[in-house]
């Protein structure tokens, strides 16, 4: 391959990424100002990060309470789902024929629909099993378009499993519940890792279907909170310094994820 | 062995539950007046109502311009990333893939906050701009998979019999790699229908796209006619689900990690 | 045989899967000690008997007796005994001292006895030193070492064996072969053994039980099994042979390829069709005309290490397959006997085929679901009837447009001078033909019977 066609391709990945984290970079830069709005730089400071942090800020507890109920929520409706969908995975991985395809067809469902239609028509649901709507239908929500995911990472590991590895402990003497405990859970763990991890970054990042779910009981979640901010006009500064820690973050965990991912590829080989 | 296959019925219930029932509920909202008897007038009105038809057309338009262009930027991306003369580095990848974990709010806020600061003025360009910007790595990735699972051999036979570069691009590569072109477009293509919030901020509020009139009337509880504009969209959906088979999205989503 | 001396007793056992019958009637008694073997090729329902008698799968009909005491309801961890999977199936996540000790832990056996016990079978099977390792780092054959250990450390009175050396190397298997064999006499257990490899089975068994289509076809010694199969499926699928339509003529005389010989078989009664089974290596050649019973002209010549495989013309216009240590010249004109011991007689299994059919109407006849013309006089319009299709008119096509009905070549035999073919229909039933045309197992065939070569019997009365 010609050098000038590598060149021309390291620029183009590099401009583009560029392109890309430059509004993500704008923002941490100026997490490291006291200005208000975004774009006016008033000269370094970490204030921002401190009013975070002691809460001297202005409606600091709207904001914290938005970041709790985030996590909060991100972590039941991913625990759940990846309980639920590994369960599921199982049952599926054993089911054949139109069974099989009926399943795979519903789980698939959810992960077609966008997010505004998952959250109108969970909306509908609650309305019309009169179902105040509040934390647990948020949750709700969330479960139903993390499982599926959930679903679709543990059943590579079944099929790598070796089918005969429940029945071996079956055959040594373990109940089914012992079984499951001891040779199908640890065998399916790195699916039920991802499966986890991926469902608690969609719930974290979600934000239609929480829209649509949370009811009148002004619960929020961080998403929800800066639509509302943003559309009152005006940011609230802390955000900046708060968007800056969570995308540290999530680079360092996807990073460090992927890495010992390659690593142990390249162990194998 | 026969009994395992009965773990999947607590799912099961639970898909009909909050999947199927809810889908069937848009169904039946969207075929009642606000007293519940049964109508077609909210669908008729979607037929004669020049502005949420003007809305929709505008959605489709931007949805397509939006996914056009990020096949046009995404895939020489993921091209790139795929050949390993040209990125040995899965970080590189990994920088490509990571915007997606990042709320989309908060991008597409501080993307609006970069315009403002340029001073340019906020309106269909920077609506098209800030989609693509969003909604770029999800093009790149399902190409870029389908790219790197593909059997190198192919591409050398071609050359043994006498291919050019070029050509074993455009009969070889670029064919085998339409399936994760497609997934590509499952993944941009209709959520761009359906964003409400990125446009808003986009836009300064100018342009509405087609979610944002769901999402108002279901605010204002006409339940009936969101619910109507919710079918028409899932007749979308249907349409192009049916042209390529769902679970593409669901695989390229699902091996993020 | 004494009741006592039996370990496990299977009585009828039956099995479908999504309407396919995969065991039919299948009783077998298995005595203490015994090294069994389950024979058959894949779906033959070999591998579904040994997970009925594992607990693993239930039969729809019939029992398994163990030790006089019904098990069929006894879930798979509550059975004694145990079973070495195909490719293995140990614990990935567990190590091979973690492996073996699996299930003691489940009995919460002290620490210091699992040692010792783990220690002990490990040497058993030769893995001493390989406690710490992590099983995926191991190879196959030591994988195959761990894996039987794992189900010895319970002390099972009945070793399961599923095609446990399926995955191994040739020279790798020949060599697990002996030891599991001196593991057998070791041991003293009970080992059930599946495999399609009948050269292993031969090597190991005490008694072999070959089955095919969910029936068995024979159960017996190696050496009862080789020399005396019972009919073409066990005469083909047990080492080579040369199969071939035959006439008894009187009791100790029967004339195949157009030459009568002198048997050891009697009691077929005189003048009676059968099938006739000579092994490559009971053709002899000699030089005597006094002993030559035919003659043959050598159309190939192939060396397969230790004997030269050769195939002849009779000059009666037969292809036999002969094995010798000594190599003749392609071409070359040959006299050749076979002794009377050497000639296994079997009574033919089917003459023609014959289905249940119903009367369509005038001149139209329903049978394997499809519906055929062909000459109904006598017959009124419902009336049930016995279609007969002799072998050579059922015509095979390559092809779907034309065809009757279609299917897939199940089974080959070569009869000397044609092909005779099992065909499943794509509705599950067997079509027997008799063809020259060369097919392949799996091929896709259209079938197609003219009308004129259908023949309608009546049925007893009452008999639909």
């Amino acid at each position: 391959m010609r050098t000038s066609t590598k060149v021309f391709a390291k620029v183009y990945l590099w401009v583009l990424l560029l392109v890309l984290y430059a509004p993500i970079a704008f923002i941490v830069v100026f997490s490291f100002t006291e200005a208000k709005s975004l774009g006016n730089w008033t000269g370094f400071s970490t204030a921002l990060y401190q009013n975070l942090f002691n809460g001297s800020m202005q409606n600091s507890s709207g904001l914290l309470a938005a970041v709790k109920n985030t996590l909060l929520i991100a972590l039941a409706a991913s625990v759940v789902a990846t309980i639920l969908g590994t369960i599921a995975a199982i049952g599926i991985y054993h089911l054949h024929g139109r069974k099989k395809n009926v399943m795979t067809f519903l789980n698939n469902i959810p992960m077609i629909n966008p997010d505004i239609i998952t959250g109108v028509s969970l909306f509908l649901l609650f309305v019309f099993l009169g179902i105040s709507q509040g934390y647990m239908t948020v949750i709700l929500a969330h479960i139903t378009f993390c499982t599926p995911y959930v679903v679709l990472n543990v059943m590579p590991k079944l099929q790598q499993m070796n089918p005969n590895i429940y029945e071996a402990a079956l055959d040594l003497g373990a109940t089914p519940a012992q079984a499951l405990r001891k040779v199908l859970v640890p065998a399916l763990r790195p699916g039920m890792i991802s499966g986890f991890i991926l469902s608690f970054t969609m719930s974290l990042d979600d934000f239609a279907v929480t829209f649509f779910t949370r009811g009148t009981i002004g619960l929020d979640t961080l998403s929800t909170y800066i639509y509302a901010d943003a559309r009152k006009g005006g940011l609230t500064p802390e955000l900046k310094p708060l968007m800056s820690i969570i995308f540290l973050i999530i680079l360092i965990v996807l990073l460090v994820i992927n890495i010992r991912q390659s690593k142990q590829q390249s162990d194998k080989h | 062995m026969n009994k395992r296959s009965s773990w999947a019925l607590p799912y099961f219930i639970f898909l009909v539950l909050f999947v199927v029932l809810p889908l069937l509920l848009i169904l039946m909202y969207s075929l009642q007046d606000a007293s519940g008897n049964f109508t077609l007038s909210n669908i008729t009105k979607f037929f004669t109502d020049k502005d949420a038809l003007g809305t929709f057309a505008l959605s489709i338009e931007v949805a397509i311009e939006n996914t056009l262009l990020c096949i046009l930027i995404g895939y020489p991306a993921a091209w790139i990333l795929a050949d390993n003369k040209l990125n040995r580095s899965a970080v590189t990848v990994v920088l490509f893939i990571l915007p997606m974990w990042i709320n989309a709010l908060m991008r597409t806020l501080a993307t609006a906050e970069l315009f403002n600061m340029a001073g340019i003025q906020l309106g269909k360009g920077t609506l098209l701009f800030g989609m693509c910007y969003d909604y770029l790595p999800f093009m790149i990735y399902p190409i870029y998979n389908q790219l790197k699972k593909m059997d190198k051999s192919y591409a050398e036979a071609a050359q043994d019999l006498g291919a050019t570069p070029s050509e074993v691009f455009r009969k070889v590569t670029l064919p085998l790699s339409m399936p994760g072109v497609w997934s590509g477009v499952m993944m941009v293509f209709m959520p761009t229908v359906s964003t409400f919030a990125i446009s808003e901020f986009l836009t300064n509020n100018k342009i509405k796209l087609f979610g944002t009139i769901i999402q108002e009337n279901i605010n204002n509880s006409m339940w009936n006619y969101g619910a109507a504009l919710s079918l028409i969209m899932l007749v979308i959906i249907g349409i192009t689900t049916m042209l390529q088979g769902g679970e593409k999205r669901a695989e390229a989503e699902g091996g993020l990690i | 045989m004494q009741e006592n001396d039996l370990i496990i007793k299977l009585e009828h056992l039956s099995k479908e899967f999504d309407g396919v019958k995969v065991l039919d009637d299948v009783s077998l008694d298995i005595k203490k000690g015994e090294f069994v073997t389950f024979l058959g090729p894949s779906g033959c329902g070999k591998t579904t008997t040994l997970r009925i008698i594992a607990g693993f799968t239930k039969p729809d009909a019939g029992s398994v007796i163990m030790e006089g005491k019904d098990i069929s309801e006894v879930p798979p961890y509550r059975r004694p005994l145990n079973t070495v999977f195909q490719r293995y199936a140990l614990f990935p996540h567990l190590d091979v001292y973690d492996n073996v000790a699996f299930g003691l832990k489940l009995q919460k056996v002290p620490e210091d006895e699992i040692e010792k016990r783990v220690k002990r079978v490990l040497k058993l099977v030769s893995m001493s030193d390989y406690e710490d390792r992590d099983v995926e780092s191991l190879s196959g054959g030591q994988q195959q070492r761990v894996a039987i250990a794992r189900a010895l450390i319970n002390q099972p009175k009945v070793l399961l064996l599923d095609e446990p050396l399926a995955a191994l190397d040739l020279k790798m298997r020949k060599d697990m072969q002996i030891e599991l064999k001196e593991m057998h006499k070791k041991l003293g257990i009970t080992f059930i053994y599946v495999t399609h490899d009948q050269e292993e089975a031969l090597t190991l068994s005490d008694t072999i039980v070959v089955m095919n289509e969910g029936r068995i076809q024979q159960i017996g010694t190696p050496i009862d099994i080789y020399n005396e199969p019972v009919n073409c499926f066990v005469a083909d699928f047990i080492g080579e042979s040369n199969i071939l339509k035959g006439r008894m003529i009187r009791d100790r005389r029967v004339a195949f390829i157009k030459h009568e010989f002198d048997c050891v078989d009697e009691g077929f009664g005189e003048d009676v069709k059968v099938d006739v089974v000579v092994r490559p290596e009971d053709i002899y050649f000699t030089t005597d005309p006094a002993k030559c019973q035919f003659k043959a002209k050598v159309n190939s010549c192939t060396f397969k290490g230790v004997h030269y495989e050769m195939w002849v013309d009779t000059d009666t216009g037969y292809e036999l397959m002969i094995q010798d240590y000594d190599p003749y010249p392609v071409g070359s004109e040959v006299m050749l006997y076979i002794d009377p011991d050497d000639i296994q007689v079997m009574k033919k299994e089917r003459e023609f085929n014959s289905f249940a059919a119903k009367v369509k109407g005038e001149g139209r006849v329903e049978f394997l679901d499809t519906e055929f013309e062909c000459d109904t006089q006598g017959f009124e319009e419902g009336e049930q009837a016995q279609a007969v299709i002799r072998f050579e008119k059922v015509d095979l096509l390559d092809h779907e447009e034309d065809a009757d009905l279609t299917g897939n070549v199940e089974f080959i035999l070569y009869m000397g001078d044609h092909y005779h073919l099992t065909i499943k229909t794509d509705a599950g039933e067997n079509i027997w033909v008799d063809t020259n045309d060369i097919w392949d197992k799996g091929d896709f065939v259209g079938i197609k019977i003219l009308p004129g070569d259908i023949t309608l019997h009546k049925v007893a009365s009452g008999n639909e």
